[in-house]
């Protein structure tokens, strides 16, 4: 169970989470929608620190974080309980595919060297690029980075995987390939939480729909139900706008 | 005008390079301390650990602020006098201290700036899998930053095996000192001169193709 409680984020003078309240089941996949600068990214930032929240409490199974007096073990502890994946894939340039899923294992979890190699070859063959083992991220297409970004965020076995519009910096060729292994992850009851522009992939995947607008969540349900009857005038305005 | 003693030269040749040795040890052991030294620096200047940040900068500032021969005499022949403990420090210590000290500073800011020049996204990448401050500088950042800062690494171990030829005004027979001595017996200055600058750059030269070469094996990660 994930429970995510007033948390709140100011950039100088502007709030861009204003007490946001979230709980996440086991297994569960919400997918957060909304206009750009709505917050949305900032809030998978913070659950994971990248960006530090000002207020709020974050709890991931046993471990329990109050941002205001979170310290440096506490933030380690809630990045180790996460994955995070980025929408510039953000693979580390010195390392193959196989050492980008090799590196947390081995560096963060200590696992034997043997051991976290077989288990990141295990995850290459599972996204399709067990011939891009000794690859490195320069010479990966952009769907073939982001690939091994999702599978280094499945090696480590995380309680939650966060997933920040990985298609959004795609060329419309690889978005489909992305979706497919983002698919394949949900089958295997992953707890995710999913940003995204993708409203056709959302409504397919999503257990739930968080619709944000300015910092705070605005309505959220099943896709169906935020899809085909959205109540909010906002959540309908947007709605009306991406869907063209 | 008088011609080239030319069989002079080819004998010193043997003469000067058995000091090679010498010349390129010192510098060796001067770079890697100094890389060291250096990473350690940079480092630090980069996370600014409070009361400590302000050390470095004045560490940095003083060594790159006054001439390497001035901190070699300061070594070797100033401190003993304040500090007896010294006096057993011998002209090659002394020159490997100086130049470990005096190029520590300037490749701290050569790699202090190829730190802040990885990417972004590569911090976070590393912060995103929990990984500690000095994993993600062990395991991503630095070797990333090595890329960045190597061509001017080379160029500062390049002056610094020059640099070694100052530790003869502290009385160590090197390459230049070997040099000065025999000069000194054959009257024929301009030649042995001549020899000893030929044979250091000769040596520059060797590294130079070095260089090009450490520099494809670090870009390899990076080839589209």
């Amino acid at each position: 169970m994930i429970r995510i409680e007033g948390l709140t984020k100011r950039f100088g003078a502007t709030t861009v989470l204003d007490g946001i309240d979230l709980q996440i089941g086991r297994g569960e996949r919400v997918v957060v929608i909304g206009p750009s600068g709505t917050g949305k990214s900032t809030l998978l930032r913070c659950v994971n620190f990248l960006d530090r929240p000002d207020a709020g409490r974050i709890s991931i199974g046993a471990i329990s974080v109050d941002a205001a007096r979170a310290g440096r073990a506490d933030i380690l502890a809630l990045r180790r309980a996460t994955a995070f994946v980025f929408q510039n894939y953000g693979l580390f340039a010195n390392r193959s595919a196989l050492g980008n899923i090799m590196e947390a294992l081995v560096t963060v979890q200590k696992r034997p060297r043997a051991e976290a190699e077989a288990r990141a070859r295990e995850i290459l063959s599972e996204t399709g690029l067990a011939d891009k083992a000794d690859s490195y991220p320069a010479s990966l297409s952009g769907g073939q980075q982001q690939r091994v970004g999702i599978g280094r965020a499945m090696a480590i076995g995380a309680d939650l995987m966060l997933f920040d519009e990985p298609t959004s910096a795609l060329d419309p060729e690889w978005v489909g390939e992305v979706l497919d292994l983002m698919r394949s992850v949900a089958q295997t009851r992953q707890t995710m939480l999913i940003v995204t522009h993708e409203m056709r992939f959302a409504r397919e995947i999503a257990d739930r729909v968080v619709f944000m607008d300015g910092g705070r969540i605005v309505e959220q349900g099943p896709p169906a139900r935020i899809f085909d009857a959205p109540r909010d005038a906002r959540l309908r305005r947007f709605l009306a706008r991406v869907s063209g | 005008m008088r011609g080239l003693d030319l069989d002079y030269m080819l004998g010193l040749v043997p003469v000067i390079l058995s000091y090679v040795p010498l010349t390129l040890a010192m510098a060796a052991a001067a770079m890697v301390l100094a890389l060291i030294l250096a990473v350690a620096l940079a480092v630090e200047r980069v996370i600014r650990v409070p009361v400590l940040d302000g050390l470095v900068l004045l560490f940095i500032s003083f060594f790159r602020g006054t001439p390497l021969l001035v901190q070699l005499f300061l070594f070797y022949y100033g401190l003993p006098q304040v500090m007896s403990f010294l006096t057993a420090i011998d002209g090659v210590t002394a020159a490997v201290m100086g130049l470990t000290l005096h190029f520590a500073a300037y490749m701290a800011e050569t790699i202090r700036a190829a730190i802040t020049g990885v990417d972004r996204s590569q911090w976070e990448a590393a912060q995103s899998v929990g990984m500690t401050q000095a994993q993600m500088m062990r395991r991503v950042i630095l070797p990333q930053a090595a890329r960045i800062a190597a061509p001017t690494l080379v160029n500062y171990f390049i002056d610094m095996i020059k640099g070694t030829s100052l530790a003869f005004t502290l009385g160590v027979t090197e390459m230049m000192g070997a040099t000065q001595k025999e000069a000194a017996g054959s009257f024929l200055y301009f030649e042995a001169f001549l020899v000893v600058a030929i044979l250091y750059w000769i040596m520059v030269e060797g590294l130079s193709q070095a260089q090009k070469r450490l520099e494809i094996f670090l870009n390899r990660a990076y080839a589209r």
